[in-house]
């Protein structure tokens, strides 16, 4: 099993529900976010265009932030998961220093959080609470060794990109350009 | 000078021998709960809502956690507003509730060493203070002279009781500031309002083309749900603005016309389909009035001709028009929201409605489908008592064509310089803050210095809560009943409310308010329960249904009685004097209004100064939610768009704070800060409408951006239904702090 999030440029609006979502879903405090949107525009008046994409932690299959904790407690789960076991966390930064897409914060109760593709949710065959509220429907969950799944063939059909490829983490977010 | 009778009153509250201090719920900060693991979810709740963070009025369920706290907010999968999803503004209104800036307890404006300041008040005390003033207003002037300005459904129960009271001058700025040009623009080709939510059948549109409506920006829900599923069909997207909005940067053709000019592009596309002959020609014969009048009049409004006035290519205008013809009858022109922009908005909006006549998309599928709104009746009640005379009897004869009261028409009634005998002496304003939505703020002020009475009441304080003789404070929707959702759509449908927690503070629902001041005006014959579930359950048990059963589902759906589009072939009547969809409008021929629209040319910015456009943005709602601790967060200030060029030109950097000053010598309140973007042209600067908050008990909004409202002093009303055109003023930049200017 190997979960993954596949995120339609072309219908995202950017409107952020999926940063509210999560903020309630997951108890995130105000002033902390573990997704958040980015526009990019390219070309000039009146040839221009943009990109509006949702971005969170990429779950990466090569994780810099698991390799460099030195308690433990970032580490995978099935599926490929990245979490932070908090009890064991010390909060002591490295990992969100090593993240090389700023998708970790420091909670102010003392340890880091991030997105856990609301593994609460999806353990319970929910989707996660970004993916079920966005108006556009543009992000889809799923496991990429199942070949029937959503997640599967829109990677097969679509033209796709994911963040920073050269860094080598092999991130578990595509995006659909 | 004299003083002025109503101080905006800036400074906090003080407090009145400990009446609302004692209660330690005031000093409580905004409930936040740690992030702990999962909770016990046998503890989880959830209560049906419709969501009042904007009009769209969702349907969704809130979920209260193990200590009865709202804990989320999600939409209920069987409502055809949200299907299940809730925007940002409503996923995030429970920041509504939380906000810890809400209006708490009466106040009432007093006078203390010389200053004016509000009070806090006992709820008994501010009735028996409101209707006494209400009495004395019926007594001088008859009970006609008080005035409701409304919006949301705290307002509907303040109709009731203006009704009872003998006063039918209500009104809600959604009308004349907002949508009213296309209701009379649609009414007059096709005899039917638009109304909301708009009927458009954008799931099986093949070819959506929408004329400065940012669908995305604005979070009309179910309106971008299914803008997102016709760009999955690949349907075709032709987006008409001056800005690159969202909606543009997803369509195949943007046509970034230059502003104030789209009328002349209608006509040139009409020109391009009558022409060509590539209108739904069973569908006009059967169906329309006028036909030849229009092939005369488009006659020269060629493409070449509108290139010169819109800088749209005529290639580009061609080709778009065939393109609508050869999707037709599944081409929808959206009828768009917010239009009053320049004055001649009606006739714009009717070009709109006749190019869909032309393609044959009013009643067809993937254009625009007959909505049916369920039927519940009204609770009994005796009748209500005659009124002498309405806003109607004011303008005599005058914006005949206006389907609804006029609101920027009941500050002139109240103004000094009201001549008339329908002079209106007292106002109560519910959930609509007027300073940010009726254009040329003086007037308004000058009219609120002549009233006798302004009582306010909202869940926060806005610039509007700071002239108020009393404020009272409404508890959010999700601590409250009111009535039920029956909004038209597809499918009839009922969407309740019911409380998810108590009311924080010592805020009340509106339903409560008016009962309580019913009692104090001797009125309760017309209100006559105990609870407004009471109310709610009586009217469902009348259509077979019930308050617990919609406890259970929140939205009751019920079968449609006639069908959604035309049948082939079928005879029917349109709501127009021809009963045909009339291409030439007789009724506004009778008025001694053009006919058939016409061009008209605007006034363009003068040297050193840009068109100032404003919009939507998906986290928030006018400016009632920029205070909300969650969308806030998401949005803390507008900034103001800026082509490259022009920030050259008057060298502005990207980020850079600056003042704005218009035409008419105006200067915001507040700095913005500068976004150089490619987005927009060289001709207008753009903003977000809503921030700008003057009231300091904003804490989190308070200076923050700039209030678009406050520059807009050039109106431009509609001749044929008072709608205020917004977007003819213009803007320069000021780029050192100006001298401060007292705000009176």
């Amino acid at each position: 099993m190997r979960y993954a999030m596949v995120i339609d440029t072309k219908k995202c609006v950017g409107c952020s529900d999926c940063v509210v979502a999560c903020q309630n879903e997951n108890r995130v405090p105000i002033g902390y976010c573990r997704d958040w949107v980015i526009e990019n525009a390219k070309g000039t008046f009146p040839n221009v265009s943009i990109e509006l994409r949702s971005e969170r932690c990429n779950h990466c299959e090569n994780s810099p932030c698991v390799r460099c904790c030195p308690t433990g407690a970032s580490h995978y789960e099935e599926g490929g998961l990245v979490k932070v076991t908090r009890h064991e966390c010390i909060g002591c930064g490295a990992c969100v220093q090593s993240c090389p897409y700023d998708a970790r914060y420091s909670h102010p109760d003392g340890f880091v959080d991030k997105c856990t593709f609301c593994h609460h949710r999806i353990s319970e065959g929910k989707l996660p609470s970004c993916v079920s509220v966005c108006p556009t429907e543009c992000m889809y969950f799923g496991d990429l060794d199942d070949k029937e799944s959503k997640v599967y063939q829109l990677l097969q059909n679509r033209d796709w990109k994911v963040l920073a490829p050269e860094v080598g983490t092999k991130p578990h977010v595509y995006y659909l350009v | 000078m004299n003083k002025s009778r109503r101080e905006f009153i800036k400074l906090s509250a003080i407090g009145a021998g400990g009446l609302v201090l004692a209660n330690p719920l005031l000093n409580a900060m905004i409930g936040q709960v740690n992030a702990a693991e999962p909770m016990d979810a046998s503890k989880i709740k959830r209560f049906p809502t419709y969501c009042e963070v904007c009009f769209w009025k969702c349907a969704g369920w809130v979920y209260t956690d193990e200590k009865g706290e709202i804990w989320k907010i999600e939409g209920n999968e069987d409502d055809p507003h949200s299907n299940g999803r809730f925007c940002p503004r409503g996923t995030g209104g429970i920041g509504m509730y939380n906000d810890p800036d809400r209006l708490k307890t009466p106040l009432m404006r007093v006078e203390e060493n010389g200053k004016q300041t509000f009070e806090e008040v006992s709820w008994d005390k501010a009735f028996r203070f409101i209707a006494e003033k209400m009495n004395k207003i019926k007594d001088e002037s008859g009970a006609e002279s008080l005035a409701l300005f409304k919006h949301g459904s705290g307002g509907a129960h303040f109709g009731k009781l203006f009704k009872a009271f003998g006063s039918r001058n209500i009104t809600a700025p959604s009308y004349a500031q907002c949508r009213g040009p296309r209701e009379v623009g649609f009414h007059t080709t096709f005899g039917s309002n638009i109304n909301s939510p708009e009927p458009v059948d954008l799931e099986n549109t093949k070819c959506l083309v929408l004329i400065g409506n940012h669908i995305g920006e604005n979070m009309h829900n179910s309106h971008v749900q299914e803008m997102s599923k016709a760009i999955d069909r690949g349907a075709t997207i032709i987006t008409v603005d001056p800005r690159l909005s969202t909606a543009a940067s997803k369509s195949k053709y943007w046509l970034p016309i230059k502003p104030a000019t789209d009328l002349a592009l209608l006509l040139a596309w009409m020109n391009v389909i009558v022409t060509e002959e590539l209108y739904d020609k069973n569908y006009i014969e059967q169906y329309a009035y006028g036909l030849e009048d229009l092939q005369a009049h488009v006659a020269d409004k060629t493409p070449e001709w509108a290139e010169k006035i819109t800088t749209i290519s005529a290639d580009v205008i061609r080709q778009t028009a065939r393109e609508m013809a050869f999707h037709a009858p599944a081409t929808l022109i959206h009828p768009g929201r917010h239009v009053t922009w320049y004055g001649d908005d009606t006739q714009r909006c009717r070009a709109m409605a006749m190019l869909n006549a032309l393609l044959g998309s009013w009643g067809r599928k993937g254009g625009f489908y007959f909505p049916e709104k369920a039927k519940v009746p009204s609770f009994p009640h005796p009748g209500y008592p005659p009124a002498s005379w309405t806003w109607n009897d004011y303008l005599d004869g005058k914006y005949a064509l206006a389907g609804s009261s006029i609101a920027n028409v009941f500050v002139d009634m109240s103004h000094p310089d009201n001549e008339s005998d329908h002079k209106i002496k007292g106002w109560f304003v519910v959930g609509t803050n007027l300073i940010s939505t009726i254009p040329d703020t003086e007037r308004t002020l000058e009219a609120i210095q002549n009233l006798d009475l302004l009582v306010v009441v909202d869940t926060m304080p806005m610039e509007i809560t700071g002239y108020a003789d009393i404020i009272l404070p409404e508890c959010t929707y999700l601590e409250r009943y009111d009535d039920m959702r029956l909004s038209p759509n597809r499918v009839p449908n009922i969407a309740v409310r019911v409380p998810a927690v108590k009311p924080k503070y010592l805020s009340k629902p509106s339903d409560w308010i008016v009962r309580k001041l019913a009692k104090k005006l001797k009125l309760s014959k017309h209100f006559n329960y105990e609870s407004y579930a009471e109310v709610i359950d009586w009217q469902l048990k009348q259509v077979g249904s019930s308050l617990a059963e919609l406890k259970e589902k929140g939205v009751l759906k019920l079968d449609r009685k006639s069908p959604m589009f035309l049948e082939e072939d079928d005879y029917h009547e349109f709501g127009t004097s021809t009963g045909m969809i009339e291409l030439y409008s007789l009724d506004l021929e009778m008025e001694g209004f053009d006919p058939i629209p016409n061009y008209t040319p605007h006034p363009e910015p003068p040297q050193g100064y840009y068109r100032l456009n404003y919009g939507r943005a998906p986290m928030h709602t006018f400016g009632r939610t920029v205070n909300n601790p969650n969308l806030n967060e998401l949005m803390s200030e507008n900034c103001l768009w800026v082509n490259p060029f022009v920030a050259a030109d008057n060298n502005l950097e990207n980020g850079q704070e600056v003042w704005l000053k218009n035409q008419d010598g105006v200067v915001s309140e507040f700095p913005i800060k500068v976004r150089v973007t490619e987005r927009i042209g060289k001709d207008n600067v753009y903003m977000i409408h809503g921030f700008g908050r003057a009231n300091k008990k904003l804490k989190r909004s308070y200076g923050k951006g700039i209030s678009d409202t406050q520059l807009v002093t050039n109106v431009m009303v509609d001749p044929i239904m008072g709608g205020t055109g917004m977007r003819g003023n213009f803007v320069s930049f000021v780029t050192d702090k100006p001298e401060s200017e007292v705000v009176s």
